[in-house]
């Protein structure tokens, strides 16, 4: 006995508060007194992301897409759908009154999400380069072997107004024009996959799910400025990406899409991976120059830039992965098409991994222009547990964070920076009111201590400095006067530092006092943390009038500082307490009190 | 295969072109693709993939059924994620397919052809590929 009919009910946070069990078990109901019970059948399903037009209803196999559906609106969908046939015209999603939109296909970015660098992620076997090839790959190489000049293919790709994603922004075509023009007969492609923000995770998705479209596009960059040979620099953290890429080097070889006399062209390339021991300035460029000569990652001044002395002083293409994951696609739909994605000046689209207190955290691909607000609460399904948006973390250690009131500004490359933040390599970290800002500068300050590669002073110093301030802050002996030192050395480094590594460490710490210079204060001068996230700020204390004495917490708590008689009110020593909050989480009576 | 032509690169991907949409290989008509991203492989993708071999196996169906995998589909918060394929169903993704439900979505999905409540997530964008 087969269904003929699937009606889908979002089940999703959004939809099941604005009554969508409701209609669930209408529909159910509806369907058995219409007599049509094994016709059809009602599912709950996940998050549709389309939550500002929920509840939604879908129907299979017609695929029709019903937005605010009431309850009571069941009854027409059984009747008239399942038993006649015919779609509910009145609760089919338009875009304004006058379209009639129907098919899911016309409903123009219904889930605003637009996958161009990740379009195979998730829908090709990556270790099978036959799907990769029957998904129109290895067709721009095609065109870059036998149909363009190299001078085509750069302005294509200056005219497709494609940047690179590693966070910076430059023109990827003037980059390959200025390697194709610099003089010398060998030159270099690398491939920055050393991916290393806290919460990031673009790159090693797109190499573990679409490991040919790097490939391709680095053949690509090879012919276009005239190398033949290249490299992939990834951390050995990535042993899938890496496992994957190996694999994929070897198909193509066999192929002949990469070695000598690609497809009978005359053109040779070759590509090696190169692992990172995960230091993270070898992510900036020229420190991961070094890193692939064998030498100790660390920058060096530019210019010259590593399109005219790059890789053993020769000129080299240095790009992101995501950036290489575009090429194939530009070439193929051509720069048209993609210059009609995203904003004037930033075109395409962005991915980023969106983490933290997110009811939908994953990677997204969405295009240029999206406001942080639709990523968040339309794609995301807003912050868990309903809690408070305090704010995004955008561009990890090197990025700021945005507010509330920023949240409708689109995203762009310029945006992002008048914001104080950056597009930075797309790690997207959203905190709630438990989140202290303090903490987290702290946080990543701390990583950029660690990170700093110690060859210049601003750096090397200042962030070592900015640390011991935030920490001073965060165990209650701050002094208002450190706020002003830390603006001081913040902007300090953010000028004089070699690499951007320095240049954007202060970013966390400048946004937050800019948008919380209250919470800063609070913790000056009050002593006191909001969030509860700072130890030392932190008292735990039972309330005798909540507590029934019932020994919970006595048990947990790990260094055996509460005491009391059974079936009386404890009492915590707070001079022998570590605030792990052991105690706070597990009283049933919520007669722990965290002050 | 031997080193390819431009010729013989065209010929391959209109052949796999076509298998790809009508998702038949080697006669198998129903296709079970499952998330092996690193996320996916982390919250149990890998012993999803062996539940679900095991199912079909136990319910004789493993010469009409093949297991695929994939990468990172992006619901990282449903991860392991499972996309079903076959004749006269929709295709859909099942998100949060732990080991313990493989048996459920063969015995629900492919033999009694129902859907699974609560495991159903979307696409997450439309496919440029085909449009």
């Amino acid at each position: 006995m087969a269904y003929k009919n699937f009606i889908l009910v979002c089940g999703g946070t959004g939809c099941e508060s604005s009554r969508s069990d409701e209609i669930y078990r209408n529909l159910i109901k509806e369907a058995e007194s219409l007599g049509v019970s094994r016709d059809v059948q009602v599912v709950k399903t996940g998050c549709f992301g389309f939550c500002e037009k929920g509840p939604i209803v879908k129907v299979l196999p017609s695929e029709s897409f019903y937005v605010q559906v009431k309850p009571e609106d069941a009854h027409d969908i059984i009747a008239e759908q399942v038993i006649k046939g015919r779609e509910v015209t009145r609760l089919l999603y338009r875009k304004d009154k006058k379209t009639e939109t129907t098919k899911l296909e016309e409903i123009e970015f219904y889930q605003k999400q637009f996958r161009i660098v990740l379009r195979n992620c998730g829908v090709i076997n990556p270790e099978n380069i036959d799907e990769y090839i029957a998904r129109d790959g290895y067709k721009a190489l095609e065109r870059v072997l036998f149909e363009m000049t190299p001078e085509e293919v750069i302005a294509e790709l200056k005219a497709s107004g494609l940047r690179g994603r590693g966070g910076a922004g430059f023109p990827t075509g003037m980059k390959w024009e200025a390697a194709r023009k610099a003089p010398g007969d060998i030159k270099y492609i690398v491939c920055n996959a050393d991916e290393g923000d806290p919460g990031a995770y673009m790159d090693r998705s797109t190499i573990e799910g679409d490991p040919h479209s790097i490939l391709e596009a680095m053949v690509i960059a090879g012919k276009t400025v005239g190398a033949n040979f290249g490299y992939i620099y990834i951390r050995a953290e990535y042993p899938l990406a890496i496992e994957r890429l190996k694999i994929a080097i070897a198909q193509a070889k066999e192929y002949g899409l990469l070695g000598k006399d690609i497809l009978g062209s005359g053109f040779d390339f070759d590509i090696e991976i190169r692992l990172g021991a995960g230091a993270f300035v070898c992510g900036e460029e020229t420190a991961l120059l070094q890193s692939i000569e064998g030498k100790r990652g660390m920058p060096r001044p530019k210019p010259p830039f590593p399109a005219m002395k790059g890789l053993w002083g020769k000129p080299t293409v240095i790009n992101n992965v995501e950036t290489l994951a575009n090429v194939p696609v530009v070439l193929t739909r051509g720069a048209n098409w993609f210059s009609s994605i995203g904003t004037d000046k930033s075109k395409g689209t962005k991915v980023f991994a969106l983490t933290g207190k997110i009811n939908n955290s994953g990677l997204i691909e969405v295009p240029m222009g999206t406001t942080l607000r639709e990523i968040i609460f339309d794609i995301g399904g807003g912050i868990r547990n309903g809690k408070k948006f305090k704010g995004v973390q955008t561009g990890g250690p090197s990025g700021g964070i945005i507010v509330d009131k920023d949240l409708d500004k689109p995203i762009s490359y310029e945006t992002l920076t008048a914001l104080g933040s950056m597009m930075g390599s797309g790690g997207m970290i959203v905190m709630d009111e438990d989140d202290c800002v303090v903490d987290v500068s702290k946080f990543y300050m701390t990583f950029c201590v660690d990170e700093s590669c110690g060859k210049c002073a601003p750096c090397r110093i200042g962030t070592k400095q900015m640390q011991m301030l935030l920490d001073k802050i965060t165990r209650g002996q701050g002094e208002e006067a450190d706020l002003a030192k830390l603006e001081q050395i913040g902007k300090a480094m953010t000028k004089a530092s070699l690499c951007l590594l320095g240049g954007s460490a202060a970013n966390p710490t400048l946004s937050t006092i800019r948008h919380f210079r209250d919470e800063y204060l609070e913790h000056i001068h009050d002593k006191k943390c909001r969030a509860g996230k700072c130890k030392d700020l932190v008292v735990y204390e039972i309330n005798p009038e909540k507590c029934i004495g019932c020994g919970l917490c006595a048990r947990r708590c790990p260094v055996q500082c509460i005491s009391g008689e059974k079936k009386k009110a404890h009492v915590i020593d707070s001079s022998k307490c570590i605030k792990c909050g052991e105690c706070f989480t597990v009283c049933k009576f919520g007669a722990v009190i965290k002050r | 295969m031997a080193k390819m032509t431009l010729d013989q690169l065209r010929a391959l991907r209109a052949q796999k072109q076509e298998e790809l949409e009508t998702r038949n290989v080697e006669g198998k008509d129903i296709q079970l693709i499952v998330g092996m991203g690193t996320c996916g492989i982390a919250a149990g993708a890998k012993q999803t993939f062996d539940a679900i071999v095991a199912a079909l196996e136990k319910h004789k169906l493993a010469n009409k059924v093949v297991v695929r995998q994939t990468g990172c589909m992006g619901l990282c918060y449903v991860e392991p994620t499972v996309e079903v394929i076959m004749p006269d169903m929709p295709p859909v993704i099942y998100g949060k397919m732990t080991s313990d439900v493989a048996e459920e979505l063969v015995v629900k999905h492919l033999i009694e052809h129902s859907l699974l409540d609560n495991h159903i997530f979307d696409k997450p964008a439309i496919d440029i590929a085909k449009h």
